[in-house]
């Protein structure tokens, strides 16, 4: 799209009187934002292109007869915008009590209750009495799958979820049908969301303002088995949450919590609180193995990493054909699950059948992967449970924990040493670099000096680098977002493809911009918790995967005392032809 | 899940795509050709994967198409669509009472299907006989001036095959 | 004196419509074979000078768009021809495709060679299938007859027309969603900025016009801007087509100079001849659903844009339908706003909530249940909707609501305190055809 030559070009306007100049494509929202105005939204979010369609966010401009939304309307030289009339407010407000005329009213009973934008927007414009008409709906709840629970009767057709998942993420799951009255989102064929492209990655629920789309709640069934004296209940975190958990309490973005994280855990009543990150480093142990045998065999290459569940499903679903090419290693959540019913059940003499194995982590799709029919290598289901960021957080206020207070506490053993490798795997681009670490120092024979791969970090969705491996030039990428994703597979599958390894997260920004994190979060939220990922990294005294002695302790003890075939059936999976 | 019968084969409906030209522009065209196609006008939803697949497109968009536009349905209707005008012109011309002869004549409500399949009753809006209203649309012909002879009369030349009618 | 103008509707009847050969006999073709020896701005000047008013319904100045896309640098550019007419009462721009398809044709390759535009595109409703048919036909005729297609009249110039089909949506009558519809998605409005003109169909610049207005332009290339704007009024430059019906005696398309009056129009035996026997007309519904309701005391005003403008009304899409005596406003009103209410895209608030809102507020009145609390929520709302809706459709879904509650309050009174003074409502047994 092209700008009409107004690049540096500055406009001069009034927002209630106050006098701005700005860059004229600047959003009469944006500006308002800077000379100190918050104008209402609803249908807006920062990280996506506006839509325009709640009406909310309605401004006077003087000598134009319709209200103009300020979303969307670029400021206008010597324009004087008004954003606080009573004219505005009354709109403003009959917008609300229109959208809440088809909205049901149990605020109580709903999951966004507190931390819903449409109850505070009402609330701020005093919405105390409703004079239009109830258009009550009666839908059915969406809920057959195991990670996703859709309520349409809450939908108030913002459109942010379809922005994302036809746009970003470009899964195309859902959609705009319909019109009039029956405009609503849909599947095609309102498919259920498991018969659909869906791929439960949830950003769809990230960045819902009500309470329409959320994550199935498991937190009940945690509840239970932590009151059941006969199970040894453990839990696991992902790299992610720990950088995120603190913004549940207030917390600034990007706070480090681990050691509270792990203490709240404990006042949970779990009876041992592991960190994934130790089968982070397994990972990319066996990953970076299998890499080197596809380069020394010349087996399939691209070689496309596979702990992102959302990715996984998009493959399966979408580009099965190219599944060859995806590594065999099982995610760190569901090596853990493996190891936590075979290995650490027969450390600790607990039978497997009454150990339950709960995952936090900040996504929705590991909800389904840990019930994926082979992930039970353990004979037994190797992870119980997956609870969001945002289901812990629930859990901890519940039972009156003061967050803030908690003394630091440590992992438990013998799944508490990990190293930076292992804690940049929230990051896009974390597990990318952990691998080069260990590949590297595998291949050259020397330690590499300089463990900071700067240029596959950050936000960007598809980044690339060039390594010399003593001699030979390994090219790699990393991407997020399956958007674009796509771009590359389409490549793979033209064989135009230079890659020798890609790293493929579904969410953009990687698991720190997870479907299972706070609401509200946006590009900011991720940029700060990405800086504390690094951070962490930095200050950890071990920060190659191979140097982690506990995983070693892993391989000697049990790894290499079983059956070859034995390994393989724990640690790596294998994945199905599920073409939409 | 085939919960209707399937009345275009795969090939058909490749050929309808490449007939109107298998670019994305042509969606509308495309679908419409299909659903006259079909007999029963409609769309399936296998007809409508092919259309996908052959444009590029997601499904969740060509659904989003079907069900947008008041032409296009996703379940069977009759062989024949009555459509009556219920704009405001027509409205004014007495279209409630077209509505009763021809319900009557029917023995379905408006939106219903006759047991035949022959003749689905169901409403449109302005299709641009307002001179000569109350109208009902059959296919391409719009009739005018309707009393209950002209009804009965037309539903009789549908009934016995294509319609001659001025 | 005829008040006729037969300047677009000379041709109706008189010649095989598809006929290249009968059209140029009737002078056809003579605008497009003066214009490729002009400069576009030569022609868009003439344009301007006509007073050219868009003829779909916005009335906007035709020579002003012209411009406008003119004076953007960016190529390639499209021409598009919005023949959905949906609006109810409007059956003028069915005429001219059936009738004088060429004429348009002609309108439009004028267009594409103003802005260098290889390819136009003529987007036809879906219901007139019959009329997609007979334009096709014409579309190949022109280029068999070297009119059209590659190489026009011997010159470099090539430009091609696309004859595209609707499916059935009115919305896709505005401009930006007809762009969305031809490129084979649903036909939802466009967020803007930016504009068509810059940003159009497949992203480049477009110019969007009536099928009426393309069939002007032959016309005023042919006799000139200053001898077309003085068929009309000082500001509203030549013929306009009007579609009578209602309770009219003389239903039908007419082309009528700018400057006579309603009265004429709707009362003189060669127009609308009156609303019949025994009859008296109450009201009536000009440029279309989507336009203001007349009343009797504006009978004398001069149609055209200005005049009627000052009086709170419109021209609209030329559709004038008459309401007598046995109409009863709430009722008409039911029809207007379900209407809004089923062809609405459903994307923004105030219409699609809007709309069902005003349904179930009328509903109550013309079942004897409103009272006056319901009077002023009717009056919140049809204030509302013209200045927060997305696009046109939102803002004009209320404008005949908006005319009538402030020159037939009497009856929305009478309704509340249980009377209908055509006798329609309370009397039905549920409400008809809806």
């Amino acid at each position: 799209m092209r700008k009409a030559n107004i690049k540096n070009k500055l406009v001069t306007a009034t927002i209630n009187g106050y006098k701005i100049t700005v860059p004229a494509d600047t959003t009469i929202l944006e500006a308002a934002k800077q000379a100190g105005f918050n104008i209402p939204t609803l249908c807006h979010h920062p990280d996506l292109k506006p839509r325009a369609t709640c009406r909310v966010c309605l401004v006077e401009v003087k000598g134009q007869r319709r209200f103009q939304t300020a979303c969307n309307t670029p400021v206008g030289e010597g324009n004087e915008i008004i954003t606080n009339s009573q004219a505005i407010r009354e709109a403003r407000k009959t917008m609300l009590e229109l959208i809440l005329a088809d909205h049901p009213q149990d605020c109580l009973q709903c999951s966004r209750n507190q931390n819903c934008e449409l109850q505070s927007l009402a609330n701020e414009y005093q919405i105390r009495e409703n004079p239009f008409v109830r258009s009550a709906q009666n839908l059915p709840l969406e809920d057959s799958n195991p990670a996703i629970v859709r309520d349409m009767n809450k939908c108030i057709k913002c459109g942010r979820c379809v922005e994302v998942c036809q746009e970003v993420l470009q899964v195309a799951a859902i959609n705009t049908a319909h019109r009039s009255g029956d405009f609503c989102i849909s599947t095609a064929f309102a498919e259920s969301l498991a018969d659909s492209p869906c791929v439960y990655c949830g950003q769809c629920i990230a960045v819902c303002p009500v309470g329409a789309l959320k994550e199935k709640d498991d937190t009940a069934k945690v509840w239970q088995a932590l009151n059941n004296p006969e199970l040894h209940v453990v839990v696991q975190t992902a790299p992610a949450v720990r950088v995120t958990l603190g913004e549940e309490f207030g917390q600034k973005p990007g706070n480090i919590t681990t050691g509270k994280m792990i203490a709240a855990l404990k006042r949970l009543g779990f009876d041992k609180v592991f960190d994934t990150n130790f089968t982070a480093d397994l990972t990319v142990i066996e990953e970076s193995r299998e890499l080197l045998g596809r380069l020394k065999d010349k087996g399939d290459l691209p070689l496309l990493t596979s702990c992102s569940p959302g990715w996984i499903n998009y493959i399966e679903k979408m580009y099965p054909e190219l599944l060859p090419y995806v590594s065999t290693c099982k995610s760190p959540q569901q090596m853990f699950g493996a190891l936590a019913k075979t290995y650490y059940a027969e450390k600790a003499e607990i039978p497997p059948e009454k150990m339950f194995v709960v995952s936090i982590m900040p996504c929705t799709a590991k909800k389904y992967e840990c019930t994926r029919p082979e992930m039970r290598s353990s004979g037994y289901q190797d992870v119980d449970i997956v609870l969001t960021t945002r289901e812990l957080a629930q859990m901890i206020k519940q039972t009156g924990v003061d967050f803030a207070a908690l003394p630091e506490a440590e992992y438990d053993e013998p799944f508490r040493v990990s190293t930076g490798a292992a804690a940049i795997f929230g990051a896009s681009g974390g597990v990318m670099e952990a691998a080069l670490r260990t590949v590297y120092e595998t291949v050259a024979g020397k330690t590499l000096e300089d463990l900071d791969f700067k240029m596959v970090r950050g936000l960007g969705g598809i980044k690339e680098a060039t390594v010399d491996l003593a001699g030979k030039k390994l090219k790699v990428a990393v991407v997020n977002g399956l958007g674009n994703a796509k771009v590359l597979l389409e490549k793979i599958k033209a064989g135009e493809c230079q890659y020798h390894f890609i790293e493929i997260m579904a969410c953009p920004g990687g698991c720190v911009g997870g479907g299972g994190q706070p609401f509200g979060t946006t590009k900011a939220e991720k940029e700060r918790r990405l800086e504390a990922l690094y951070t962490l990294d930095e200050n950890s005294t071990l920060r190659r995967s191979h140097e982690n002695p506990a995983v070693t302790q892993v391989y000697e003890d049990f790894l290499k005392k079983i059956l070859v075939s034995n390994v393989h059936e724990l640690l790596h999976t294998y994945y199905t032809d599920r073409k939409y | 899940m085939k919960d209707f019968m399937n009345e275009l084969r795969k090939e058909q409906v490749l050929k309808i795509i490449k007939e109107k030209g298998a670019v994305k522009e042509n969606m509308l065209a495309i679908l419409l050709a299909i659903q006259e196609a079909s007999g029963r006008n409609y769309v399936h939803r296998e007809w409508a994967k092919w259309v996908a697949e052959a444009l590029g497109l997601p499904l969740s968009k060509v659904y989003d198409v079907l069900t947008f536009y008041a032409m296009f349905s996703t379940k069977p209707r009759g062989k024949f669509l009555l459509e009556i005008c219920n704009s405001a012109p027509c409205h004014v011309a007495k279209s409630a009472v077209v509505v009763q002869m021809f319900t009557e004549e029917l023995g379905i409500k408006m939106g219903e299907t006759t047991a035949d399949n022959l003749f689905t009753l169901q409403y449109t809006s302005c299709v641009g006989a307002c001179d000569i209203g109350p109208v009902v649309k059959i296919g391409e012909k719009v009739y005018g001036h309707l009393t209950a002879a002209k009804v009965t009369q037309i539903i009789q030349t549908y009934r016995e095959g294509a319609p001659c009618l001025n | 004196m005829s008040k006729l103008m037969p300047l677009l509707s000379a041709n109706f009847g008189k010649i095989r419509p598809t006929s290249v050969e009968e059209y140029v006999c009737t002078g056809g073709f003579t605008g497009l074979r003066k214009a490729i020896k002009m400069t576009p701005q030569e022609i868009i000047d003439e344009v301007k000078t006509a007073k050219l008013r868009g003829r779909g319904g916005a009335g906007y100045p035709t020579g002003a768009k012209w411009q406008q896309l003119y004076d953007i640098k960016h190529s390639p550019k499209y021409i598009v021809c919005n023949a959905d007419e949906g609006e109810p009462g409007t059956f003028k721009d069915k005429r001219l495709l059936e009738k004088d398809p060429l004429r348009v044709i002609e309108g439009m390759t004028i267009a594409g060679y103003v802005f260098n535009a290889q390819e136009g595109y003529i987007y036809i409703r879906g219901e007139y299938a019959a009329q997609q048919r007979v334009f096709q036909e014409a579309v190949d005729q022109a280029v068999a007859a070297g009119y059209l297609g590659e190489n026009i009249l011997g010159t470099e110039y090539s430009y091609h027309i696309h004859v595209m089909t609707g499916a059935g949506a009115y919305v896709c009558g505005e401009n930006s969603a007809l762009l969305n519809s031809l490129e084979g998605k649903a036909g939802r409005p466009r967020v803007k900025p930016p504009h068509l003109a810059e940003v159009g169909l497949f992203q480049q610049p477009t110019l969007v016009n009536n099928v009426e207005s393309f069939a002007n332009i032959p016309t005023i290339v042919q006799i000139g801007g200053e001898k077309y704007l003085g068929y009309g009024t000082p500001e509203s430059g030549g013929t306009k087509l009007i579609c009578l019906s209602g309770t009219v005696a003389n239903p039908g398309v007419y082309e009528i100079p700018f400057g006579i009056t309603l009265r004429d129009i709707i009362y003189d035996e060669e127009l609308g001849g009156g609303p019949g026997a025994k009859k008296k007309v109450k009201f009536f519904h000009l440029g279309g659903q989507s336009g203001p309701c007349g009343f009797l005391s504006q009978l004398d005003t001069a149609y055209c844009y200005q005049a009627l403008r000052e009086k709170g009304l419109s021209v609209g899409s030329g559709a004038i339908v008459v309401l007598d005596e046995s109409v009863c406003v709430i009722d008409y009103l039911l029809t207007v706003t379900q209407f809004f209410m089923h062809e609405s895209c459903g994307k923004c608030t105030p219409c699609r909530e809007g709309n069902k809102q005003i349904y179930a507020l009328l509903e109550k009145f013309s079942q004897g249940k409103a009272t006056t609390a319901d009077l002023q929520l009717l009056q919140r709302l049809s204030n509302l909707l013209p200045k927060t809706s997305f696009c046109g459709l939102g803002q004009a879904a209320a404008t005949a609501l908006s005319t009538c509650l402030k020159s037939l309050r009497s009856e929305f009174e009478a309704h509340i305190a249980g009377s209908c003074p055509a006798g329609v409502c309370f009397t039905k047994q549920g409400s008809g055809d809806r």
